[in-house]
C-alpha cells in the first residue's frame, strides 16, 4: 500500500487529517451549536422571570404592594380610578376554592383508579384501562370547560335548585376530573414499581389483598403516591379554560362552592381579551397575578420533587 | 397432628374476606369513574354537534348567525400556527436532547438546565402567553401574529419534546455507538448516522403527542392575541388569526344554544385531529419498537 513509498502509518494519519479538516470544523462547530439550542430553555426562563418581574414592579409602582396582598376585593374595572381596587386575595380565593373541590374529586379517585390498576387488575384490564385513562389526560382543557358548562352545571342545578350559572361547583368538579388520569398514573407507576417480594412476603403471611394494598404497598410507595397530588393541584391551580368558561368572572372573597367566582387564570384571560389597553394599571395587573400564579405553582412543584427525591424508598 | 381447621379459618378470617371484596369493588368503581365520564362526555358532545357537521361548517367562515358559522379561519389558522411551531419546536428540543445525552458533562451547568427543563414543564401554559406578549408581541414587535403565536407554542412544548427525545437516544445501546466509533466515525458522524436514526421512532412519538397538546391549547393562545372573529385566511406569518380551541372557546362562551351545537361541532373536528395525530404516534412506535 502507500507504505511503499516511504511513508509510516503516522504519517498516513496526519494526511486523513489534514484531508477531513472540513469535517473536523463541523466536529467543534456541532457541539457549539447544539449548546446554544439547549440555552434556549434557560432563556425562556428568564424570560419568563424578567416579563413577570419587570412588569409587575411597574404595577406596584401604581398601586401599593399592601393593598395588594390585604384587601379583598378586585375590581380593576371599575369606573373612576378612586374606586379600581386591587386585593388578589378575591382571586386567590376563587383560585383555592376550585383546587380544593378538584382535590377532593381527584384524590379518592385517582388513589382508587391506582390501587386497582397495580394491585387486583389483570395484565389484560391494565392494557386496556391504561390507554384510556391517556386519552382523558389529552383531551383539550376547553373541551372541559364546555363539558362543565353545558352539561355538569346543569345537572348540578338540579340538585342545587338555586344553584348560580356560573359557580365554584361545577368547573371545581371538572378540573378533579381532568386531573384523576395524572393522579392515577403516576400513583400505579410508584406503586408498581415496589418489588413482588414483598407482595408475596405478604400474602404468604396471610393478608388480605386489600390489607397489602394499605398497609403495605401504599406505605412503600407513598413518596410517588404523595408526589402526584402534589403535581395534580398544581396542575390544577394553573388551569384556565375549564374555570374561564364554568366558573364566571366575579372576583368574590368566599369560600362557599355554589357561588360565582374568579379564579387568576380566568382573570387574566379576560384581562386579555379586551378589557385592559397597553400601558393601563389593568395590562400590569396581569403581570402581577400571572407573577402571583407562578410563585404558587412553582412551589408546588419543587415540594413535589422535594418530596419524591426526600421519602424514595429504595429497594 | 391438629390439621387447620378450615371453618375456623373462615370464622375469622371472614371480616377481613368481606372487607377484602368490598374495597375491590371500591376501587373498581373509581377506575369505572373515569371511563363513565369519558364515554358521558363523548357521546354528548357527538349528538350535539352532529348536525352542524357539514360541508358548509369546513367552508364558511365566522358569523353572527349560527346557520352560517363556519371553521375554515380557525382550521387553517391552527394548521399555520403547527406550521411555525412544529419546526421550531423540534430543532430546538432535540438539538437540547442531542446536547444533554451526547456532549454535556455531568456538571453543575448541565444538572441546571436539566432541573430548568422540568422546571419549565410544570408552568402553567397562560404564563407562557405572557411571556409570548411581552417577548414576541411586544419587544420583538411581531404584533399578534402567526409567527407570535407559533414561537410561544413551541417554548410551550419544548420540555415535552425534550425529555422525550432524551429517553429515546438514552435508549441507543451503548454498542452501536462503539462499533461505530472503531470503524473509524467521528463523534458528530455517529450521533447523524447511528444514533439519531435509530432514536427517530421514538423522537417522533413523544413530539407528535407534544404537538398534538399544542393543537387544544387555548389559554396562551388568548393571552398572545388571537382573534376569534376572523373572516379572511392568513396571507402570511405576521397575519393575524384564529384557532380552533379559540373559535370553540368563542362559541361556547355565547348564551344562545345554537351556539353551543356548533361548539361541539367544533370540539368534533378537533377530536378527530387529535385522534389522527395520536394514532400516527401509536403506528409509528408499534412498526420501530425494536429491543436489544
Amino acid at each position: 500500500m502507500a507504505m511503499s513509498s516511504g511513508q509510516s502509518i503516522r504519517d498516513l494519519i496526519k494526511e486523513k487529517k489534514a484531508k477531513n479538516s472540513s469535517g473536523r470544523l463541523v466536529e467543534k462547530a456541532v457541539p457549539v451549536i447544539l449548546l446554544l439550542t439547549a440555552i434556549v430553555s434557560v432563556l425562556t426562563t428568564l424570560g419568563i422571570l424578567y416579563t413577570l418581574i419587570v412588569e409587575t414592579v411597574i404595577f406596584f409602582s401604581q398601586v401599593p404592594f399592601i393593598e395588594f396582598i390585604t384587601k379583598t376585593e378586585w375590581l380593576p374595572f371599575a369606573s373612576g380610578d378612586e374606586n379600581k381596587v386591587y386585593g388578589i386575595s378575591a382571586l386567590v380565593s376563587g383560585t383555592l376554592l376550585v383546587t380544593l373541590i378538584a382535590t377532593i374529586v381527584a384524590v379518592p379517585f385517582g388513589l382508587g383508579a391506582a390501587i386497582y390498576l397495580s394491585e387486583y387488575a389483570s395484565d389484560r384490564v391494565r392494557r386496556i384501562v391504561k390507554p384510556i385513562l391517556e386519552i382523558l389526560a389529552g383531551i383539550p382543557t376547553i373541551v372541559y370547560g364546555f363539558f362543565a358548562l353545558t352539561f355538569v352545571t346543569p345537572l348540578l342545578q338540579k340538585l342545587i335548585p338555586d344553584l348560580p350559572f356560573f359557580n365554584a361547583l361545577s368547573p371545581g368538579i371538572v378540573v378533579g376530573i381532568m386531573i384523576i388520569p395524572m393522579i392515577a398514573s403516576l400513583s400505579d407507576d410508584a406503586m408498581s414499581s415496589v418489588p413482588n417480594a414483598i407482595r408475596e412476603g405478604a400474602l404468604a403471611l396471610g393478608a388480605t389483598k386489600f390489607e397489602l394494598a394499605i398497609k403495605i404497598i401504599l406505605p412503600a410507595a407513598i413518596s410517588g403516591v404523595v408526589a402526584s397530588f402534589v403535581l395534580g393541584i398544581s396542575r390544577a391551580i394553573g388551569e384556565t379554560m375549564i374555570v374561564t368558561l364554568a366558573g364566571g368572572s366575579n372576583p368574590n372573597f368566599t369560600f362557599n362552592p355554589t357561588e360565582t367566582i374568579q379564579t387568576m387564570t380566568s382573570y387574566i384571560v379576560q384581562a386579555s381579551t379586551g378589557d385592559a389597553g397597553f400601558g393601563t394599571t389593568q395590562y400590569y395587573s396581569i403581570y402581577a397575578v400571572g407573577m402571583t400564579l407562578f410563585v404558587f405553582t412553582l412551589l408546588m412543584n419543587i415540594l413535589a420533587q422535594y418530596i419524591s427525591r426526600r421519602f424514595r424508598e429504595e429497594y | 397432628m391438629k390439621l387447620v381447621d378450615q371453618a375456623q379459618v373462615e370464622k375469622k378470617m371472614g371480616r377481613r374476606l368481606i372487607n377484602n371484596q368490598v374495597f375491590k369493588s371500591i376501587f373498581l368503581i373509581a377506575t369505572l369513574f373515569s371511563l363513565v365520564v369519558l364515554g358521558i362526555l363523548m357521546y354528548r358532545i357527538f349528538t350535539q354537534g352532529y348536525e352542524f357537521l357539514s360541508a358548509d361548517f369546513f367552508n364558511n367562515f365566522a358569523s353572527r348567525r349560527p346557520s352560517n358559522a363556519g371553521i375554515k379561519a380557525a382550521f387553517i389558522g391552527t394548521l399555520w400556527v403547527m406550521g411555525v411551531t412544529i419546526p421550531v419546536a423540534l430543532i430546538f428540543g432535540v438539538g437540547t436532547a442531542i446536547y444533554l445525552e451526547e456532549y454535556a458533562k455531568k456538571n453543575k451547568f448541565t444538572r441546571f438546565i436539566q432541573m430548568n427543563i422540568s422546571n419549565l414543564a410544570g408552568v402553567p401554559s397562560i404564563v407562557f402567553g405572557l411571556l409570548g406578549l411581552t417577548i414576541f408581541v411586544r419587544y420583538f414587535e411581531l404584533g399578534r401574529s402567526i409567527l407570535a403565536a407559533g414561537f410561544t407554542m413551541a417554548l410551550l412544548i419544548l420540555p415535552v419534546i425534550v425529555v422525550a427525545s432524551q429517553e429515546s437516544i438514552r435508549a441507543v445501546p451503548g454498542q452501536l455507538r462503539e462499533a461505530s466509533f472503531g470503524m473509524g466515525a467521528t463523534k458528530w458522524q455517529t450521533i447523524y448516522r447511528v444514533v439519531l436514526p435509530t432514536a427517530i421512532p421514538g423522537i417522533l412519538t413523544g413530539s407528535i403527542l407534544a404537538f398534538s397538546r399544542a393543537v387544544g391549547e387555548t389559554a396562551p393562545l388568548i393571552v398572545v392575541g388571537a382573534f376569534a372573529y376572523v373572516n379572511y385566511l392568513p396571507d402570511g406569518l405576521l397575519s393575524t388569526f384564529t384557532v380552533m380551541p379559540i373559535q370553540i372557546y368563542n362559541w361556547a362562551s355565547r348564551p344562545q344554544t345554537d351556539f353551543h351545537d356548533l361548539a361541539a361541532a367544533g370540539i368534533i373536528i378537533l377530536f378527530i385531529i387529535l385522534i389522527v395525530m395520536n394514532t400516527v404516534a401509536v403506528l409509528i412506535r408499534n412498526k420501530f419498537s425494536k429491543r436489544y
